[in-house]
């Protein structure tokens, strides 16, 4: 394919859409018990992943290894990638590079073809998501399975997954159930979920068992090895990797890391902060390819050398794909994945996105209230919150931001600038907000009101309060 | 210049000062050893896996046997069960290992802190085979479950075999509203017996 076709079809998830997040967002909120269930679900798995943590005493000891052990491998990740490679070569892997998305792609375009693959089953990588694989397989003729379940649902529905761990988590058991009446034949009306995913059990099998060629992700490469770790609660990585005769596992520049030991503190750490479990149902280290097997690793880099040369942007690639931050992010639950417009959402796809295209994610570093709860749980330690606020200077300066906020920021500055305009601004605001409370409770003059209650209006500031009150 | 040069090329230029690698030892408090089995058992069940304590493997031995007078296709992988299905190979394709119902493996150690077991890929036969069977049966040596993982990456040696896998409890989803379901893609049910004899 013409790159410049590619890259206009498949930078972002919805071609040629112009959606800021906020616009997106609005849809997203406008069913509002659905909006509360997400936010609540969320917020559920956000407490199963406190309590997993709490159950490891040097939790935090943890995290820090684990923040100076990506740190270090940044910093000499020309040396590891190296070694890995001659590792995974000696082990009798094929070691492929690609320096974008379409590379990628045609790697493994070029792969199907030569072995004249008809039947492709593809467990979850979020890579393969960034780079559009499914797409660019489906225009060349080539039908491609996602085997997850989450992934399996959104694909039959045409839909991107909204959430990196959880990919169907925007859906409800009624919406799953339709889909499946659909594609799959089950009963119209039963939503059981233990129906739906024996349903979807059943139809996979089938296509692990035929199937050709298998396509996974990479959770972590080892540099001392060769080999590499997949992680899945499913076991659909594993299906699909040993019953095909080809396997290809795709991973990005960053997934390396040093030594076998390395493992320890990372998989302590993923599956806890990811969903709560102590670690994922199966662990998966693919060290040689089977006996008449052939295996593939397509290494990545799509950008991250450019993000590794940002040294306020560089420790973003130390992420190990957890959704921690998605789970806490009071913005991503309450406006979905989908808003976000990218493979990777919430608050870590946010600074990574602008990094890829500045133009098309210009609005992401600005769908967050800056609270700091991303980084809090982050488990290798990544600012994100901190890089969300240096992002939103960046693209200010390269003029990527809307100029009604750009005039909105400087007045709000100058106000917050200026003590006495300050208070005089906070009297007003209460005098309207008792006296004229339809000014306010205006969708049209105040966007704030859109979807919110305004608060009742105090008497007096905290200012005047305490001042009248202190001894 | 090719890709992998390209990528290797800015990679040197972009990547920053070498920052030293941290020692993963650290100071920790770790269970008492008598703790430790109730542990792994504690933290398997609430993953959805069953443990059983036995002294003695005939008490296994008897179950497999008797677990083969049905119609099922029972897989035994190991010599102090009985009868090892000696078809189950490396090369064996999926659709002829499709049909196993219930497969009997041993697994190297156990860690106490997630319910996880090792398996080499030696002692799964076919790499497929804890997968594709609708049960899962682990013999484990009580005796060889550690705490945490870092002792049980001391332990073993992932590039020893092609394959291996920390293997916790039964495969599982919750990818529709959330909602719990064992049995997703690979075996419907773990259980482990723990042999203290």
């Amino acid at each position: 394919m013409d790159p410049k076709k590619f890259i206009t079809l498949y930078r972002t998830p919805n071609p040629g859409a112009t959606v800021s997040h906020s616009k997106a967002a609005e849809l997203f909120i406008q069913d509002e018990p659905r909006t509360d269930w997400h936010d609540e679900t969320l917020w559920f798995v956000r407490e199963k992943r406190d309590r997993a943590v709490q159950q490891v005493a040097e939790w935090e000891q943890l995290r820090e290894l684990a923040s100076q052990i990506k740190d270090h491998t940044l910093s000499n990740l020309h040396a590891y990638l190296t070694q890995f490679e001659q590792q995974a070569q000696a082990n009798g892997i094929k070691v492929h590079w690609a320096a974008d998305a379409l590379e990628h792609n045609n790697i493994i375009l070029q792969l199907i073809k030569e072995h004249q693959v008809q039947r492709v089953v593809k467990s979850k990588s979020m890579l393969t998501e960034e780079c559009h694989l499914n797409d660019f397989l489906i225009e060349q003729g080539v039908e491609v399975v996602d085997t997850d379940l989450g992934e399996r649902i959104v694909q039959l529905r045409q839909e991107a997954p909204s959430h990196i761990v959880l990919p169907a988590i925007h859906l409800k058991k009624q919406d799953v159930s339709e889909t499946f009446h659909q594609h799959l034949g089950t009963e119209k009306g039963n939503n059981d979920p233990q129906y739906l995913t024996e349903a979807a059990r059943l139809h996979l099998r089938d296509k692990f068992i035929q199937s050709q060629l298998a396509i996974t992700g990479v959770n972590f490469a080892i540099a001392e090895t060769g080999g590499f770790v997949v992680c899945t609660n499913e076991g659909n990585a594993d299906m699909g990797a040993h019953a095909a005769d080809i396997h290809i596992a795709c991973m990005g520049i960053e997934k390396i890391i040093p030594k076998a030991e390395h493992l320890g503190v990372f998989l302590r750490l993923l599956a806890r902060s990811a969903t709560g479990q102590p670690i994922t149902t199966y662990s998966s280290h693919f060290q040689r390819p089977r006996e008449g097997q052939e295996m593939h690793i397509v290494i990545v880099d799509n950008g991250r050398t450019k993000q590794l040369g940002r040294p306020d942007f560089r420790n973003s690639l130390k992420c190990i794909r957890c959704a921690a931050c998605f789970n806490t992010c009071p913005v991503y639950r309450r406006s979905g994945g989908h808003s976000y417009h990218t493979a990777i959402a919430g608050p870590i796809g946010s600074i990574l996105s602008p990094n890829l295209d500045m133009k098309a994610n210009a609005d992401l570093p600005f769908a967050s209230t800056l609270c700091g709860s991303c980084s809090n749980v982050c488990p290798v330690k990544i600012d994100i919150h901190v890089q969300l606020w240096k992002w939103r200077q960046v693209l200010t300066a390269e003029g990527y931001v809307p100029t009604g906020k750009k005039v909105a920021m400087k007045g709000m500055a100058f106000v917050l600038a200026h003590p006495a305009i300050y208070r005089l601004a906070g009297k007003m605001g209460r005098w309207v907000m008792r006296v004229m409370p339809f000014v306010t409770n205006n969708k049209t003059f105040n966007p704030w009101y859109k979807q919110r209650d305004m608060p009742a209006a105090p008497k007096q500031s905290f200012r005047d309060w305490y001042l009248k009150n202190k001894q | 210049m090719s890709s992998r040069d390209k990528i290797m090329t800015a990679i040197k230029a972009n990547q920053p000062a070498l920052l030293q690698l941290p020692d993963v030892q650290m100071e920790r408090q770790l269970p008492e050893p008598s703790a430790i089995l109730p542990q792994f058992v504690k933290t398997l069940e609430s993953i959805g896996g069953k443990a059983v304590v036995i002294n003695d493997v005939a008490g296994i031995r008897d179950t497999l046997e008797q677990s083969r007078n049905g119609q099922q296709y029972i897989v035994n992988t190991l010599p102090y069960l009985g009868t090892v299905n000696t078809e189950v190979i490396s090369g064996m394709h999926a659709g002829s290992l499709e049909p196993v119902f219930t497969a009997y493996i041993e697994a190297t150690l156990g860690v106490a802190e997630n319910g996880s077991v090792w398996l080499y890929e030696h002692q799964l036969k076919n790499r497929l085979l804890p997968f594709i069977c609708q049960h899962l049966v682990i013999c484990l040596h009580a005796h060889t479950i550690v705490p945490t993982m870092h002792e049980a990456y001391e332990k073993i040696d992932i590039a020893r075999e092609g394959y291996g896998v920390f293997l916790a409890g039964p495969s599982k989803t919750a990818d529709i509203e959330q909602s719990l379901v064992i049995g997703a893609h690979g075996a419907r049910s773990l259980l482990v017996y723990l042999i203290t004899g």
